[in-house]
């Protein structure tokens, strides 16, 4: 009998038949995103912590600021974009704290980590659920808030789509990675918001302004906060790549 | 039953021993030393693990044998010193040897709202496995678990767990195994369970390393143990040189 009578791979049980020798090959990129991503979409459908929990928050911020003043038309141009904004921003903070978290459960960050993809494909692959989950929201709230504080959105709502899109890539990528760097934290659930609140206080302006623009009578293309809002997103972007490996690190 | 034969570590070897085995992979750790802040949790250590060998790091907890794994892992990053991996056609870079290496850690690496046929579909696709469908359904027979593949992990026992866990390791053929606590939380059955598998790997070639802080019958497996304190290796059994002990050079030319 020789020492050696079966791979590694054949050794959980002598049991069984099927041999496995060449064990791997390249991951594509973009099919370890697409992975990342069908896991956090199947995990979230399953269990529905998030989008339930984040839209029902929302919902109640909005539907509150709505009683706090009686909004005319006028007043709700005026002061609408901002609570809109807030409450996604409120959402998305909520929404991004335990995109990290729940890998600390049983430790699967470091099974995503030991797999041989880029970490950058574990980044993009969470900043990609969490922009589909905080636009689900989205797309919940812009509807609510059109009755509730009486503005016709339908008109512009190809530019609000556009300030949305813009906005919550500001808010999901360095949210993502905060969520990354505070997981590991005590008292992470106030450091999340004491480290990204200030990030996004340019987002936060320049979406507000952009959506004035569009809801204001007549519309106006905002091509500063449009811009502004681009800018930050590819500058965030490009930041989130470069630093994600080292901070995923310790 | 045959003994494995685990390449011997003889002086002069070189990098030929190292690469000895056509499925392990050999290790070699030079003055590697690792710090959090003014903590040292690993002291300038320098070792070499031949492919094939089944090593079991001894030491009480906070003794350094975690740290030791989650470098070799390239979890975490040496404050000092080197890591080189040595698969059957010579060096490998880091990359390349991650592809080769099975974790199985006290925590399962699991995900508990995903059944077992979705976790290990999850990192067969992150392995790239040619024909997932049929490695899960082989490694998930293996396990004893093709019938409740479709169960969510939640819902298994922890002997359960680590079976699936051991599964998940195996999945891409790897070439080096790192266990950490791996008997933590099992009862006396699964120990024993754990204890055969091992047993079969070893066999099989792969290299072993595993931290333990107990003895028993897994750890009777090893044919090397090496213990830790402090984070300093104090006793090497195969060497048997006690503080800086550096079998490394040994093998010359092992480090290009």
């Amino acid at each position: 009998m020789s020492s050696r009578p079966q791979s590694a791979a054949d050794s959980l049980s002598s049991s069984s038949s099927t041999s496995f020798t060449s064990s791997t090959s390249s991951t594509p990129f973009v099919t370890s995103v697409l992975t990342i991503l069908s896991k956090e979409i199947r995990t979230e459908l399953r269990t529905r912590e998030l989008l339930v929990t984040t839209a029902a928050f929302a919902l109640t911020v909005v539907f509150m600021f709505s009683f706090s003043f009686d909004p005319t038309s006028a007043e709700s141009r005026r002061y609408g974009p901002g609570l809109l904004w807030i409450a996604f921003l409120f959402a998305g903070t909520l929404m991004l704290e335990p995109a990290f978290l729940r890998e600390q459960a049983n430790d699967t960050l470091s099974a995503l980590r030991l797999s041989p993809i880029p970490p950058t494909a574990i980044l993009l692959g969470k900043t990609l659920s969490n922009f589909l989950f905080l636009a689900i929201t989205e797309a919940l709230l812009i509807p609510v808030f059109a009755v509730f504080y009486n503005v016709s959105v339908l008109p512009v709502l190809p530019g609000i789509a556009l300030v949305c899109l813009l906005g919550t890539i500001g808010i999901v990528v360095p949210g993502t990675i905060f969520s990354a760097v505070t997981a590991h934290a005590r008292m992470r659930e106030l450091l999340l918001p004491l480290l990204l609140l200030p990030i996004l206080t340019p987002i936060l302006i320049a979406a507000t302004e952009a959506t004035a623009a569009f809801l204001s009578d007549p519309p106006e293309w905002p091509a500063m906060a449009l811009k502004l809002l681009a800018g930050a997103d590819i500058i965030f972007l490009t930041a989130a790549c470069l630093l994600f490996d080292s901070l995923l690190e310790e | 039953m045959t003994t494995p034969t685990t390449p011997a570590i003889s002086p002069g070897a070189g990098a030929a021993v190292l690469s000895a085995s056509a499925s392990g992979l050999g290790i070699e750790y030079t003055n590697v030393e690792k710090r959090y802040g003014a903590v040292r949790a690993l002291r300038p250590t320098s070792l070499t693990i031949a492919p094939g060998e089944f090593v079991a790091l001894l030491g009480h907890n906070g003794s350094g044998k975690t740290t030791l794994l989650r470098l070799t892992a390239h979890l975490a990053r040496p404050t000092a010193g080197t890591i080189q991996f040595h698969g059957p056609a010579g060096p490998e870079s880091a990359s390349a040897a991650r592809r080769r290496l099975g974790v199985v850690a006290h925590a399962t690496m699991l995900y508990d709202d995903l059944t077992a046929d979705e976790n290990l579909q999850l990192f067969a696709r992150l392995y790239a496995i040619p024909d997932p469908a049929a490695a899960i359904t082989a490694r998930l027979a293996a396990a004893g678990l093709l019938e409740r593949r479709a169960d969510l992990v939640r819902t298994f026992s922890r002997g359960m767990r680590q079976r699936l866990t051991l599964a998940r390791a195996l999945l891409h053929n790897p070439g080096l195994l790192l266990f950490d606590e791996p008997t933590t939380g099992l009862d006396p059955a699964g120990s024993g369970w754990l204890a055969r598998e091992l047993s079969r790997l070893h066999h099989s070639g792969c290299t072993i390393l595993m931290s333990t802080h107990q003895g028993g019958e897994v750890t009777a497996l090893a044919t090397r143990t090496i213990t830790l304190e402090s984070g300093r290796v104090v006793r090497d059994s195969s060497s048997a040189a006690i503080p800086g002990c550096a079998p490394s050079s040994s093998f010359p030319g092992a480090s290009a």
